[in-house]
């Protein structure tokens, strides 16, 4: 088990190593931060000096060298656009985007769950139909139509919550959260909704296709035959087997929902990582470009981790062969 | 009997609160982007610099009319040939209380000199600063500088004491690894005080009660919100559901529909800032022509074909839907040597085009590539492709390369952009700023490689002319002959429209920049 999860970590390391470089080889074609960290009566002394002081003027392998070497120590530098520490950035906005994420993946599981597995059950129901053409649109409209379709209908016609912005949250030493306050949750509905869209219908899809292979195996037909309640049969037998795979996808795409929610939180203008993300590249942003890749890079590591060792808990012919 | 007596208290508070709340005028507005930090000597940026506005204040401001008007200085005059001395305004206070001296406007300007500071260009006339008495400096310039008062307007006083105390004496340095405590605080002598500040997310500044222009105040307001609205949709649905009171930047095609909606209101006015097209007529072969061994930009009838190629009404009616001022010269009204009759466009005529470009060899046409910012102008990709589209016409093949302004704008700074476009905003409002930058041979944003010998010396000479009237004379002679060689081809003076609820009075301005100090709420 030691040597398993020691290799997995090796192998983490490796990913990690990898999306830094891969990363920052690219910033190379992003622009010129300099244009933008210095106004238009900027001389060429004054570019060349900050060029200097930032090292833009090494060779690509001195500045991710260096980068590296400060990045294992937990220093990522300063913001070229706020000229605040990275660090502390990422951390300040890191629970704006976890607890949006946590909440649209609330839904889709409170919705999804549910309508996959009655959509499973009652294929031919018109209820089953609408349900599965109204999901598809969750997954064709992109975010950002839905998110502003959302803020059009709630907040400028009906008029019941905010259009964008985080207001209402509470600070909880260093952690800002929104569930504490009515407005919180007020102006976190949307945005986590819209987030949400795609999820409940992947998840719903998935639950209703695992739902429909289920109910054809034989334990299935045995547990109706031993004469158990259909309600027994549809949750305690067939559900309880659709979750293995449902709960790998989920926990894939959790990491999917922090990394990527950059579209939503722009739309919403919601404080969090993804917006940090998306405004750090308009500025050519270097440090925060950089950061922001690796902290996603080590989410998905993270969880990819967290996953493999829970298949060797769960899966006991894993344990049998003592890793691979 | 206790319980109705909790609840005529609740009653009771929350009917003071309502009382409050509406007593106090409270101004809630959004823009694009926010303050990128609050030292005002750290980046000279627009938004930047209309934040700290609210907050600093300079020695001389501009008034409504962009006229210099008096701040922290209530006169101002040259001594010498050499020298401006200005009369301080006394009786004035920092936010946190210490007084405002003679000594704080020499720490100001040796501040704004410093290597990290993002306004050295507007002080390296500056050679020293003398304190003749507590209310009274005197600038020593390195040479006859006229302008002077008008390259400070953006420069803003602070509080020496302040600075030394929390180790601010100069601007953040990108080297020293960690956020000073400018960024993110504030302490200056102007109608708001920073209450709140979560960068990108939400400022509060509330009124500065001992304000020295207090007496005589034109705003009503208590409190001046600010949340960034990045995404442009967004910006306008919050004005619409009411939860703004004021857009700076709603995208110019939404304001026909939000002064159509009860209770909302638009103004637009021409912004300090023209858009036009430089051409390279330095070098001797251009990089992305077919036309190998000689440069037809060099012909200055090539440069006169393009322009008249250019319908602009075309572009100001199907691409600006309107809000363009279509342009002759490279800068904008309210900027000192703009005139009218420099601002006419030679007529839209793609015949005389094509036999000009006929007549200096190129009958049917060439190829060159068009360097645009998507993501810098108004509607900047659609113009250029509108270009493309006309000089296709006149036979002249465009290759549209249509990138970020943070990789456009290298290529001009490089030097390796054969055709461009670009836009210049004038802080100084005289034409020496354009000229400086834009048309004298060793100017930084001179792409086009143009260098008049004369234009030159008319731009060093009445940099330091201090006759006016000799002065006014040498700025015309110059335009005059850039205009007559084509340098640029002038597009349009660009249109600034803001969104407020009518329940707003707020002048607006041609730099873009609202002053909160004449907002009246109803």
């Amino acid at each position: 088990m030691i040597t398993y999860i020691a290799r997995r970590m090796l192998q983490a390391l490796v990913v990690m190593a990898a999306v830094s470089f891969i990363s920052f080889s690219l910033f190379n074609y992003v622009g010129d931060p300099v244009d933008n960290m210095v106004g238009q009566e900027a001389t060429l002394e004054d570019r060349a000096y900050i060029r200097q002081v930032l090292g833009l003027e090494d060779p690509f392998y001195v500045q991710y060298g260096r980068f590296l070497q400060n990045a294992v120590q937990g220093k990522f530098g300063i913001s070229y656009r706020t000229k605040r520490s990275v660090t502390e950035m990422i951390v300040e906005r890191l629970p704006a985007t976890l607890e949006l994420v946590f909440v649209s993946a609330l839904i889709a599981l409170g919705l999804g769950i549910p309508l996959g597995v009655y959509t499973g059950i009652n294929r031919s129901s018109w209820i089953s139909k609408a349900v599965l053409t109204v999901s598809l649109v969750g997954v064709s409209l992109p975010t950002f139509i839905i998110g502003i379709g959302l803020i059009y209908i709630f907040a400028v016609h009906l008029g019941v919550l905010p259009s964008s912005g985080r207001s209402g949250t509470v600070d909880l030493g260093g952690w800002r959260t929104s569930f504490l306050t009515v407005d919180g949750w007020r102006s976190i509905i949307l945005p986590a909704l819209t987030l949400s869209l795609f999820q409940v219908t992947m998840i719903l899809r998935l639950v209703r296709a695992e739902m429909l292979e289920i109910m054809r195996t034989d334990f299935i037909k045995f547990a109706r035959a031993r004469g158990l309640p259909e309600r027994k049969v549809n949750y305690s037998h067939a559900l309880k087997n659709t979750l293995v795979p449902v709960i790998t996808i989920i926990g894939l795409n959790i990491g999917g929902l922090i990394a990527f929610s950059l579209i939503t939180e722009t739309v919403f203008q919601w404080p969090g990582t993804g917006l940090m993300f998306i405004q750090a590249v308009d500025f050519v942003d270097v440090p925060i470009m950089a950061a922001y890749l690796c902290f996603v890079a080590l989410i998905f590591v993270t969880i990819n981790l967290v996953v493999d060792i829970l298949y060797f808990v769960i899966d006991p012919r894993l344990r049998a062969e003592g890793g691979h | 009997m206790k319980i109705r007596a909790i609840a005529l208290a609740a009653i009771m508070s929350t009917t003071s609160f309502v009382g409050i709340a509406q007593a106090e005028n409270v101004l809630r507005w959004t823009s694009q982007g926010d303050a990128l930090t609050l030292d005002p000597m750290s980046q000279n940026e627009g938004p930047t610099n209309s934040m700290n506005g609210q907050i600093y204040e300079p020695l001389v401001t501009r008034d409504r009319e962009m006229v210099l008007e008096a701040a922290l200085a209530e006169s101002w005059a040259p001594v010498g040939a050499t020298g401006w001395e200005f009369k301080l305004r006394k009786g004035v206070k920092f936010h946190d209380g210490a007084d405002f001296t003679a000594e704080d406007v020499a720490f100001s300007i040796t501040r704004a000199q410093s290597k990290s500071s993002d306004f050295k260009e507007q002080v390296k006339s500056i050679k020293e600063v003398k304190i003749i008495d507590d209310h009274t400096v005197q600038f020593v310039t390195d040479g006859p500088n006229p302008i002077l008062p008008n390259e400070i307007t953006n420069l803003y006083m602070m509080d020496k004491g302040w600075a030394e105390k929390n180790k601010v004496l100069t601007p953040q340095d990108y080297a020293a690894g960690e956020e000073t405590f400018a960024v993110r605080n504030a302490n200056g002598t102007g109608p708001f005080i920073v209450e709140q500040r979560l960068p990108d997310e939400l400022t509060v500044l509330v009124k500065n009660p001992n304000w020295w222009g207090a007496a005589s105040a034109e705003h009503n307001l208590d409190k001046v919100e600010y949340r960034p609205i990045k995404n442009a949709a967004t910006r306008v649905a919050a004005l619409l559901s009411g939860e703004v009171d004021f857009v700076l930047d709603p995208p110019l095609q939404d304001l026909q529909r939000i002064a159509a909606q009860d209770g909302l209101k638009t103004q637009t006015i021409n912004q300090i800032r023209t858009i036009f097209f430089g051409m390279d007529q330095g070098v001797d072969e251009l990089r992305s022509s077919d036309v190998k061994g000689k440069n037809p930009f060099k012909d200055v009838r090539v440069r006169q074909a393009l322009y008249q190629a250019i319908d602009i009404e075309a572009i100001k009616r199907v691409v600006m839907e309107g809000l363009s001022f279509p342009a002759g010269m490279i800068t904008s009204p309210g900027v000192h040597g703009f005139t009218k009759e420099l601002d006419a466009r030679p007529p839209f005529d793609p015949e005389a085009s094509k036999k000009l470009l006929a007549e200096a060899g190129y009958p049917d046409g060439f190829s060159v590539q068009l360097d645009c910012p998507n993501d810098r102008y108004n509607n900047d990709e659609k113009i250029c492709q509108a270009t493309v589209a006309m000089l296709a016409k006149i036979g002249v093949k465009v290759k549209l390369d249509a990138i970020p302004k943070s990789q456009h704008f290298p290529k001009i700074k490089n030097r390796v952009s054969d055709f461009y476009m670009l836009g210049w905003g004038v802080p100084t409002l005289d034409s020496h700023y354009v000229f400086a930058y834009l048309l004298h041979s060793k100017g930084g944003w001179n792409g086009t490689g143009y260098a008049n010998a004369k234009v030159d010396e008319l731009t060093d000479a009445f940099a330091v002319e201090t006759d006016l009237a000799k002065r006014d004379q040498m700025i015309a002679e110059a335009w005059k002959i850039v205009k007559d060689d084509v340098v640029y081809l002038p597009l349009h003076h660009q249109v600034i429209g803001w969104g407020m609820s009518t329940k707003l009075d707020l002048p607006i301005l041609p730099n873009d920049s609202p002053q909160f100090r004449w907002a009246k709420m109803q």
